[in-house]
């Protein structure tokens, strides 16, 4: 068997491909970020405990209503996003006048209250939530053994990705979301009603992590802190990207998780590491990240 | 005639207690008790072992004896320079007499050397490095309810006599991680068994998948998890996506607590060796201790850690009533001098270098179909006798018994 750097070439495209299933929370994560900073200059802070309420909102669902994973995967991010859409109306909406740093310590402040609240009602060890029916079992790459589910994870983020990446860049509604944060006066003059429009948005925003926490309630436990750890890597991967820009967010979502992949296998000690050692090298390169302008 | 007598019993009663407290420094035994409140450990641990803790108080009638005891609770949050932050303050600032609990082993092992500086006490619960009671031993610490070397000794010299002769390995890279994965290695070598591989996670993860598929390429037989609270649930949870146990290859969890087959589910954690030094449906005494300890813990039982610091505290208090002192190396001395007793584990003792004795249970999670109900997880498979479950005294090379 041929082999790189003294690792199998089989083993080696396992670790890829697990690499791009990790890499696809990133980028799903990442994306409602760029989305929520492109549209609001806000610095969503509470985002890794909004994609946590996705995963409770799925555990409820099905245990107290009985509603599927199917039904979570739609219901959840309407919820949740309701929920986005209250702190947008009752608290982030008296901030845009304000520095960003207002934005991004009320987002952190609620980061914190939302999951202690959780923590000290559910414990931290959390509950558990199995893979639905549908996709339970594997198959055999030769290389690897693919379970059903991760498979699902990598193609669905990936439709949901470029689906949004499409409405923004390519479509009319996006050209005058893209328009009220360039000149919200000029848009409104034109009858657009921005300040709804903006709601919506950051709804939107909030949505995408909640289905981000639907979709990692099977593979991880459902636990209060399951977005804490995690909302500091996708912070990395904005940085990385370049704050704003969707397609830096799910390119670079994706490719740091190939990187993060192949550092578990070859110095897995630093795999918690790497994203902000190569944050670090892009920031003193191009601070603008990897695909931003200015 | 009632008058007078009531009020000679009051001054009796108030001369005790102020007898009983002139020889406690400050006159109040104060009694921190240290641990993660918030993170990946608060569940096995955390409020839970403040709960076991007030209770031992209690329980020992500390009021009726007229001894002022205080139960302080920090957060640590896993991290060893908090950890001896709060220990700094609480020995000179607070006045704290002893520290128990402690998960977490690279934080113990700084609060270990702490309590050694400032010549208090601590007693560990939940820290698992058996370092404690070999090169790290202490005249001010006791280790009280398991170790690394007895999870290895039940859990691996099990695993390996049923057949699994090699292993893989997923550690945590800490101090604890490799305590474990070192004292099990150790128990897999001396029955014959082989270790094909070992890979070290950073802890916390979140995401074992890259970890299990080295581990499945390496056909070992045995994933051994030297990990503990989510990092092992996670890696069991993930394991079965991946098939890991329907193509012929088997989980070791080596330390597992009731928390996590809780938080698991039954139909993940079914056939799941592990070993324990309690569990709460043992016997009549541990039932309705467990009882009393799930009122005040909304409804959840005990682990044994926790009812490992309730334990502790309740012979702390028996050595500090004795001695009549709260001086942290005399108490450690006394305790180790008097037998323990109690409902948790019985009769038992403290060796000279610090490790509590008792007996250890090797358990098997039931299936689902046998179990009753909420919390009825485990049958016990062996019962280890307090003199082989843990490290004989001259292997440790503590410096104390040279």
């Amino acid at each position: 068997m041929s082999e790189i750097f003294g690792i199998p070439t089989q083993a080696l495209f396992g670790q890829l491909l697990i690499g791009l299933i990790n890499g696809s929370f990133y980028a799903l994560l990442s994306l409602g970020l760029a989305v929520i900073f492109g549209m609001l200059n806000i610095i969503n802070f509470t985002h890794g405990a909004q994609y946590m309420m996705g995963a409770f909102c799925a555990y409820f669902l099905l245990n107290k209503l009985g509603l599927g994973y199917w039904w979570a995967l739609l219901l959840a991010p309407v919820i949740v996003g309701a929920t986005g859409i209250v702190i947008e109306r009752l608290m982030l909406a008296r901030l845009y006048q304000l520095d960003h740093l207002y934005g991004l310590l009320l987002t952190f402040g609620l980061a914190l209250v939302i999951q202690g609240l959780f923590r000290n009602e559910f414990g931290s060890s959390g509950l558990p939530y199995n893979i639905p029916k549908a996709l339970e079992g594997g198959r055999n790459l030769g290389f690897m053994f693919l379970p059903n589910y991760r498979a699902w994870v990598v193609v669905a983020s990936l439709v949901v990705c470029l689906a949004t990446w499409f409405v923004i860049e390519k479509t009319r509604l996006g050209a005058y979301l893209r328009a009220a944060t360039e000149n919200p006066a000029l848009v409104q003059a034109f009858g657009i009603n921005v300040p709804r429009m903006i709601t919506l948005t950051y709804g939107f925003g909030v949505g995408l992590a909640a289905l981000a926490g639907v979709m990692a309630a099977p593979i991880y436990q459902v636990n209060p802190l399951m977005g804490a750890d995690l909302i500091i890597v996708v912070f990395a991967v904005v940085v990385i990207g370049g704050m704003g820009s969707i397609m830096g967010s799910i390119v670079t979502g994706f490719a740091l998780g190939v990187i993060e992949g192949l550092t578990k296998v070859f110095y897995p000690e630093a795999s918690n590491t790497v994203i902000f050692i190569i944050m670090a090298i892009v920031l003193l390169v191009r601070p603008q990240g990897l695909f931003g302008q200015r | 005639m009632r008058f007078p007598k009531r009020t000679l019993m009051a001054a009796a009663i108030a001369l005790a207690a102020g007898a009983a407290q002139a020889q406690v420094s400050d006159g109040v035994i104060k009694i921190g008790v240290m641990n993660d409140q918030s993170g990946t450990y608060a569940d096995l641990a955390g409020p839970g072992s403040v709960v076991a803790a007030r209770m031992a108080v209690e329980d020992f009638g500390a009021a009726k004896k007229g001894m002022k005891v205080e139960i302080l609770v920090a957060d640590h949050q896993n991290k060893p320079d908090i950890g001896s932050n709060i220990a700094r303050q609480w020995y000179d600032v607070d006045k704290v007499d002893v520290i128990v609990d402690v998960p977490t082993s690279s934080v113990v092992l700084a609060v270990n050397e702490v309590t050694r500086q400032k010549n208090k006490a601590l007693i560990v619960s939940t820290g698992a490095t058996s370092d404690l009671t070999g090169k790290a031993c202490s005249p001010n610490s006791i280790h009280w309810t398991y170790d690394t070397w007895s999870l290895a000794n039940g859990t691996a010299n099990a695993v390996v006599k049923t057949g699994g002769s090699t292993w893989f390995f997923l550690t945590a890279d800490y101090a604890f991680g490799h305590a474990l994965e070192r004292d099990t290695e150790a128990v897999v070598l001396k029955n014959g068994g082989k270790v094909l591989g070992k890979v070290r996670h950073p802890f916390p993860s979140s995401d074992f998948s890259s970890f299990l598929l080295q581990a499945q390429s390496s056909k070992a037989k045995v994933i051994g998890l030297a990990n503990a609270g989510a990092d092992t649930t996670n890696a069991i949870k993930q394991g079965a996506e991946f098939g890991i146990v329907s193509g012929g290859q088997q989980f070791a969890g080596l330390l597992v607590f009731l928390t996590d087959v809780h938080a698991l589910g039954l139909d993940k954690a079914q056939g799941l060796l592990l070993t324990e030094a309690f569990y709460w449906d043992l016997n009549d005494q541990t039932r309705a201790w467990s009882k009393r300890f799930a009122q005040g813990h909304k409804g959840a039982m005990p682990t044994m850690v926790q009812a490992g610091v309730y334990s502790a505290v309740l012979h702390y208090l028996k050595a500090v009533e004795a001695l009549k002192s709260d001086e942290g190396p005399k108490v450690v001395a006394k305790m180790k001098e008097m037998p323990t007793d109690d409902p948790i584990f019985g009769k038992g003792q403290v060796r000279q270098d610090g490790r509590k004795i008792h007996p250890m249970y090797l358990f098997e999670v039931k299936k689902p179909s046998e179990s009753k109900g909420a919390w009825d997880y485990y049958k016990v498979r062996a019962t280890i006798p307090a003199d082989q479950a843990f490290r004989p005294v001259k292997e440790g090379n503590c410096p104390l018994v040279k």
